[in-house]
């Protein structure tokens, strides 16, 4: 059993995406170490609850590690401070007795609070429709072996593909850009023979997108990759250049 | 057109001029060398370039690489804050892995035009400007004489310093600048990343070296002599 801790919690409040926004400051006391980041924020909520007061507003679903939902930037990092782990994989531990803990949401353009520590995150959704994925064309099923893959390819797309679209590589940036999550859905495509045919429009497309919806430009500080809950590399940024600058040449 | 209403077109602009500034800068570096060797072989170098067609057509084109790059950046930095948003962070923390020239690249940007303002005054003005204009007494010296302008330039320990300041902020510049613009036209990977990072690294600090030397001996020649 790990020892109980309190600390001071900071949290933004902010009623709506046009409201003035605040911090609310509330004491925590004997918190486990053992319990996650989220179920000390469960805690808050039923106290505030039987308060009467109304409870803190944030993201969350599997609580695994895997879906991408829960968000929070935490002391500074998208996400805490572990790397290559989501919020809900952060446990009361990392932190010290007496510690201020500041919690606040994404702040980016491209994401608009919706609620307190919720963000609107469909702009991701958005560009995902505009290419992120390979057209069904259906025939007579492929012989296992037909088309093969080389080992190295292979494990670089199931890298890409390990992006789970949480949005901590917008958190991170300082100029609010989305490359991070759209170089790693071009590159899952973009690696396999499968993804090849349709590879130029859907780099194009993505991309437009991402400038349309008002993320801001890459330029290549790395803090993305650093905060990456699933440690995507910015090669694949350096992919999705290479794609987009061979597609729009060929125009 | 791409180039100007697409994010990764911006930034191929910006890459670009940059890597031809950069190829400019490796060009001015080897010429300043040349009068550590011998004055008289810099002195043909700066006739060879006054006030030549081709000198001119080269000023002309380096000008206009300087300007789009500045404007580029200027407008890229407007439209990064914008994507920001309105609210700022309460607490940010640095990345281990960030590069502190990677974030203020505008700062030194800046910081650089600052001295080339300077430098444009020390030098260009007395020296390629007087040619242009037939004025050639508009420095103490003969418009071609470029070492009597260095020795006489870094003789005063002010401009010694800040030209040193402006060698560092610039190469803090060209160590972000220069992996930055392969990684922008996408010749970059895993592997590549680190080995551009590396050349990038010992590249820069050539170039920058490369003029400081000059700055330094012009400035102690100028103590003992």
């Amino acid at each position: 059993m790990d020892k109980n801790i309190s600390f001071t919690l900071k949290v933004w409040r902010q009623n709506g995406p046009k409201e003035k926004g605040h911090f609310d400051t509330f004491q925590m006391k004997d918190i486990p170490g053992d319990t996650s980041f989220l179920e000390m924020l469960d805690i808050l909520n039923e106290q505030l609850i039987e308060e009467g007061k109304e409870p803190i507003v944030f993201d969350h679903d599997c609580r695994e590690g895997i879906c991408g939902m829960c968000s929070l930037y935490i002391n500074g990092h998208p996400h805490g401070p572990a790397t290559g782990a989501t919020t809900c994989q952060i446990y009361m531990r990392r932190f010290n007795d007496g510690d201020t803990i500041t919690v606040e949401p994404w702040r980016s353009a491209g994401f608009p609070v919706i609620k307190d520590l919720m963000v609107d995150r469909s702009a991701y959704d958005k560009i995902m429709q505009a290419g992120g994925y390979v057209s069904v064309r259906t025939g007579a099923p492929q012989d296992a072996n037909a088309i093969l893959i080389p080992k190295q390819n292979a494990d670089e797309a199931m890298d890409a593909a390990s992006c789970i679209g949480c949005g901590a590589c917008v958190a991170a940036c300082k100029n609010g850009s989305a490359m991070l999550f759209v170089s790693a859905k071009v590159s899952q495509l973009a690696l396999l023979p499968q993804g090849r045919p349709e590879a130029a429009r859907r780099a194009k497309a993505m991309l437009a997108k991402m400038d349309e919806l008002g993320f801001g430009n890459c330029t290549n500080t790395r803090a993305c990759e650093a905060e990456c809950p699933k440690n995507i590399s910015i090669s694949n940024i350096a992919r999705l250049n290479r794609e987009f600058i061979k597609a729009k040449l060929k125009d | 057109m791409w180039l100007s209403n697409s994010s990764i077109g911006r930034k191929v602009v910006m890459s670009v001029t940059g890597i031809a500034l950069v190829l400019f800068l490796t060009f001015h570096m080897s010429m300043n060398l040349v009068a550590l060797f011998s004055e008289d072989a810099y002195n043909m170098v700066c006739e060879f370039l006054g006030a030549n067609w081709y000198a001119l057509v080269a000023t002309v084109a380096l000008a206009a690489l300087f300007v789009i790059h500045i404007i580029y950046a200027f407008w890229l930095t407007m439209m990064n804050r914008n994507a920001r948003g309105s609210e700022r962070y309460a607490v940010t923390q640095k990345p281990k892995n960030v590069e502190w020239a990677s974030q203020n690249m505008l700062v030194l940007g800046i910081i650089v035009i600052l001295g080339l303002i300077l430098h444009f005054a020390n030098f260009w003005y007395k020296m390629q400007f007087a040619e242009i204009i037939g004025d050639h007494f508009l420095g103490e010296y003969g418009p071609t004489n470029g070492a009597a302008y260095i020795a006489s330039t870094f003789s005063q320990p002010v401009y010694v310093i800040v030209y040193l300041i402006w060698l560092i902020a610039l190469w803090f510049h060209l160590t972000h600048g220069f992996w930055s613009a392969l990684q922008t036209l996408g010749w970059s990977n895993k592997i590549w990343f680190e080995r551009w990072k590396l050349i990038g690294n010992v590249y820069s600090t050539l170039v920058v070296l490369g003029f400081a030397v000059v700055v330094v001996i012009y400035f102690f020649k100028s103590l003992c002599c």
